[in-house]
């Protein structure tokens, strides 16, 4: 907020290209790309992390007390931590840096049609932050007594006391950690709502903003919403970390399920917070590819805000056998199937949009596509862990797992890659390899599957979460079973295999890929009208006006099947 | 700063940038507040014995604490009268006057957990203590945030007669901590 | 004009004072009458958290200029507060009990003896009526 410049007078060098060093442009950049830049790689290097955790826990589970390659044996504390941060990295370091920091920063004002965020600096500071966030996080595994091993979700008193969890420095690191974080979105979360409210483009009415624009903001506002509890139960966690105070200790007067109540009234907005900017990624890829109006752009929009309401209303079926009172279980249960009409609503819409559109089967469009279909598996088993009665059967079992991660998957990884491949010329100003694209996409999408279909049929055998070895518990280390898991290892292995295809496709790109131009997909919104790359300033031709909606594709008062938002045309449809 | 920027001229809600980023931080606030809040009022209503532990509590600092921090929001709205009239020396005058009573504030703050550390009743002594040091620490801490905040804006911008509008945007949220005081003070200090 | 709104702000400010004595005065008032249970609560409540909110809107109002602010500012911080309303009661309705069918906390409320713990350090008491 200290951040706001006089001037009421725009200057003409704004897009002055200054000499600048490495530091100053890449490093300590308030431009918004290059802030964007920051948070993808950031995201994509704690991906990797992340992602070697599951191998190395997932070749545990198929192979326990083998030797893992790369890694060596497995111990029982240290799968703990692995798991536990695991999940931890992929939410706050992978889904929210990538999907609503590095989208938002290089999306938002482009879209719009402005030069930058309106606070450069609180930008640069949160992502700094963010930087420090995940430095605290990766020392944590490396001080004694290893990383946290608590779960992603903190429950204490296991949280609360080395005693139990075993970390006396991973811990706290941990919550720190995730703090940290949490203030850097906070911060970059009211600069994305404050420039898409206040510094839009003239002409651009509040129906004119593209729809990828309004889930970003949306999301911002929900995470701004819901996160503010989770602090203050961070302060009194680290506190019983740290002090030995007795906020969350039953023996004192305290409350554990307090600590579930702040965590979860968070923790499933969260799912939303990543869920919108995906899907609104989805949508603008959809329009372009099927060269067609968005269907229900209004809908949508209120279908998302109905959405964002709703999900305050939800977050106890998360504690459904935490001892939460039956009668509650029901109001949750009955908000929990509500919240899934609007969902449909926008998933429908989308298809809605497809229908009789001229479809271009591109990479991007392929990965939207496999976005819709994992992501209705991923909700529609999700109606049986919104209700209270099955719940209590299905509880922390592998049915709960492969639910989230087939939603969670498509949001952050398909997600991701939808966003690159259709982004990418304009980011980089190369085209990405289609045909390694494709492979990379099959190769992706079909070993996605094969990890996480198992563990729905593991999970409603009754195999448990968080688990370090299921030879231990013989009703679940049948033959069957373990086969089944160790199909899921091979197919994990696969799919991460196939990623290699992705980082070398996205790296000889950058030098080799043919030219992009301005509009290589030939789409509508303003980020399309600046060169690829956008320099600093962004649209070294002036400002862009808007005179329609984002998704005039095929208009009948055209040639071009295309309109972009900035071109004068004699009349200005309204975009109903 | 390397240049201006276009972006931050805009406004198309009306409401200028920054005040209105302020209104986000204040909301972003709330949820913290209010997380904290509704965490000590549910324990407050399960257990009885915490009325006494209120009484505890010196209402006496407590009422005096409100006093500054009602006159400094007094002081920092009259700030901002002035700096709309671009009077360079009563708008630091008032901010300065202001920052003294967030000083007077923190005094009397630091007094108070003195007597009260050194009569036994610590952060550990029970969960009424933990939240009430907790909660009274957190807006402490906002206060002294606002306070470094205030005399960066007195020194840097209004000294230099720039960036007026940064005296009504730190006033917003300095209005904000007194309002959290102003409902702190009758939940740990009054009502026993 | 200018001297008009200065005039608003001072009277806002003397507004504020009294209230502000008042809201200490109310249980002062019940320990005088001894008021006890459901009479000292009717005496308190209002005194205390009515005029907290009493004050908070008027700070809010006139002090933040929320009355004259664009209608989003009054949304965001009326849809802020709502929303912790709802986490209130979504919560209240799980953990405010101390004992269930087949559970119950180990913790037990200090008795009226026992709950003065800091009983020597009685004078600490005498500092505050």
């Amino acid at each position: 907020m200290a951040e706001v410049a006089t001037a009421d007078v725009s200057h003409d060098d704004h897009h002055h290209e200054h000499e600048q060093t490495f530091w100053s442009k890449y490093v300590f950049s308030t431009d918004h790309k290059i802030i964007g830049f920051q948070y993808l790689f950031t995201g994509i290097a704690m991906a990797i992390i992340g992602g070697y955790f599951a191998y190395v826990f997932r070749m545990q589970l198929a192979f326990p007390g083998s030797s893992v390659p790369f890694f060596g044996i497995v111990s029982p504390s240290a799968y703990n931590s692995l798991v536990t941060n695991h999940g931890t990295i992929m939410i706050f370091w992978v889904a929210m840096p990538v999907l609503i920091a590095a989208m938002g920063n290089f999306l938002i004002p482009l879209m719009i049609g402005c030069d930058d965020m309106v606070f450069p600096r609180v930008n640069r500071l949160s992502y700094q932050i963010f930087l420090l966030s995940a430095i605290v996080l990766i020392a944590s595994f490396f001080v004694p007594g290893g990383g946290f091993g608590g779960a992603w979700t903190a429950y204490p008193p296991l949280s609360a006391l080395a005693k139990y969890n075993a970390t006396p420095f991973g811990a706290p690191m941990w919550l720190i950690a995730v703090a940290l974080e949490i203030v850097a979105f906070l911060l970059g979360g009211i600069n994305f709502i404050t420039t898409a409210m206040n510094a839009r483009a003239k002409g651009m009415r509040m129906y004119d903003i593209p729809i990828v624009v309004w889930m970003i903001v949306i999301a911002s506002m929900l995470f701004m919403a819901s996160v503010g509890p989770l602090v203050a139960g961070a302060v009194m966690l680290l506190f019983d970390q740290t002090l030995g105070t007795t906020f969350f200790d039953a023996s004192a007067g305290g409350d554990p399920v307090l600590w579930q109540h702040l965590f979860w009234f968070f923790g499933h907005p969260e799912v939303y917070v990543v869920l919108l900017p995906a899907m609104g990624i989805v949508a603008e890829v959809m329009c372009t590819f099927a060269r067609k109006k968005l269907f229900g752009y209004k809908l949508i929009l209120y279908a998302t805000v109905g959405l964002g309401i709703l999900s305050f209303f939800v977050w106890a079926h998360h504690q459904f056998i935490s001892g939460v009172d039956p009668r509650a279980a029901y109001l949750f249960t009955t908000t929990t199937l509500l919240i899934s009409i609007p969902v449909a609503i926008m998933l429908f819409a989308y298809i809605a949009t497809l229908y009789g559109g001229s479809i271009q089967f591109t990479t991007a469009m392929l990965f939207a596509l496999s976005f819709l279909a994992e992501f209705l598996i991923g909700g529609v088993t999700g109606i049986w862990l919104g209700s209270s009665g099955t719940d209590i059967y299905l509880h922390d079992t592998y049915f709960v797992l492969a639910h989230f991660h087939y939603t969670f998957f498509p949001i952050a990884i398909i997600g991701t890659f939808t966003a690159i491949y259709y982004w990418y010329p304009k980011m980089f100003g190369r085209m990405m390899n289609e045909t390694w694209g494709k492979i990379h996409f099959w190769g992706t999408i079909i070993a996605f599957n094969g990890i996480f279909l198992p563990l729905f049929f593991l999970g409603a055998a009754g195999q448990h979460r968080r688990i370090y070895n299921y030879q231990n518990f013989p009703d679940l280390a049948g033959d069957n079973m373990q086969d089944l898991r160790v199909f899921a290892t091979i197919s994990l292995v696969i799919m991460l295999l196939f990623q290699i295809p992705f980082v070398i496709n996205f790296i000889v790109s950058l030098k080799r890929g043919k030219k992009a131009g301005k509009n290589p997909w030939k789409a509508n919104t303003l980020e399309w009208v600046a060169p690829s790359p956008p320099p600093h300033g962004n649209f070294p031709d002036g400002m862009p006006e808007v005179y329609r909606g984002p998704y005039e594709f095929a208009h009948p008062d055209r040639e071009d099947d295309y309109w972009p938002q900035n071109e004068p045309g004699n009349q200005k449809p309204a975009n109903k | 700063m390397a240049h201006q920027i276009i972006a931050t001229s805009r406004s198309a809600t009306g409401i200028p940038t920054g005040r209105l980023a302020v209104w986000w931080v204040v909301a972003s606030e709330i949820f913290i507040f209010g997380g904290l809040i509704a965490a000590y009022l549910l324990n407050r209503f399960l257990h009885g014995s915490w009325a006494q532990e209120a009484a505890v509590t010196n209402t006496f600092i407590g009422g005096i604490n409100t006093f500054w921090l009602l006159t400094s929001s007094w002081f920092v709205v009259i700030a901002h009268h002035y700096s709309e009239q671009r009077d360079a020396k009563k708008t630091r005058q008032f901010l300065w006057l202001t920052i003294l009573l967030g000083g007077f504030f923190m005094g009397f703050k630091f007094v108070e957990y003195y007597k009260e550390i050194s009569h036994g009743m610590t952060l550990f002594t029970n969960n009424f203590w933990s939240f009430y040091y907790t909660a009274t620490g957190l807006h402490g801490f906002h206060v002294l945030c606002g306070m470094v905040i205030m005399a960066i804006i007195a020194e840097g911008d209004i000294k230099n007669e720039r960036n007026w509008h940064r005296v009504e945007n730190i006033g917003i949220y300095w209005h904000f901590v007194d309002i959290v005081w102003i409902f702190l003070f009758p939940l740990l200090y009054i009502a026993k | 004009m200018a001297g008009n709104s200065l005039k608003k702000y001072n009277r806002i400010y003397v507004a504020l004072l009294i209230l502000f004595i008042v809201s200490v005065l109310g249980p002062e008032i019940a320990d005088i009458f001894g008021m006890e249970g459901l009479s000292r609560m009717a005496l308190i409540l209002p005194t205390a958290f009515g005029i907290a909110i009493v004050k908070a809107y008027m700070v809010a109002a006139h002090f933040m200029h929320l009355k004259t602010e664009k209608i989003y500012a009054p949304y965001i911080l009326l849809v802020s507060l709502a929303l912790m309303v709802v986490f209130f009661f979504g919560v209240k309705i799980d953990i405010m009990a101390s004992e269930g069918h087949n559970w119950e906390k180990p913790y037990k409320e200090p008795t009226e003896s026992s709950a003065s713990h800091h009983g020597d350090h009685s004078e600490s008491h005498d500092d505050d009526h």
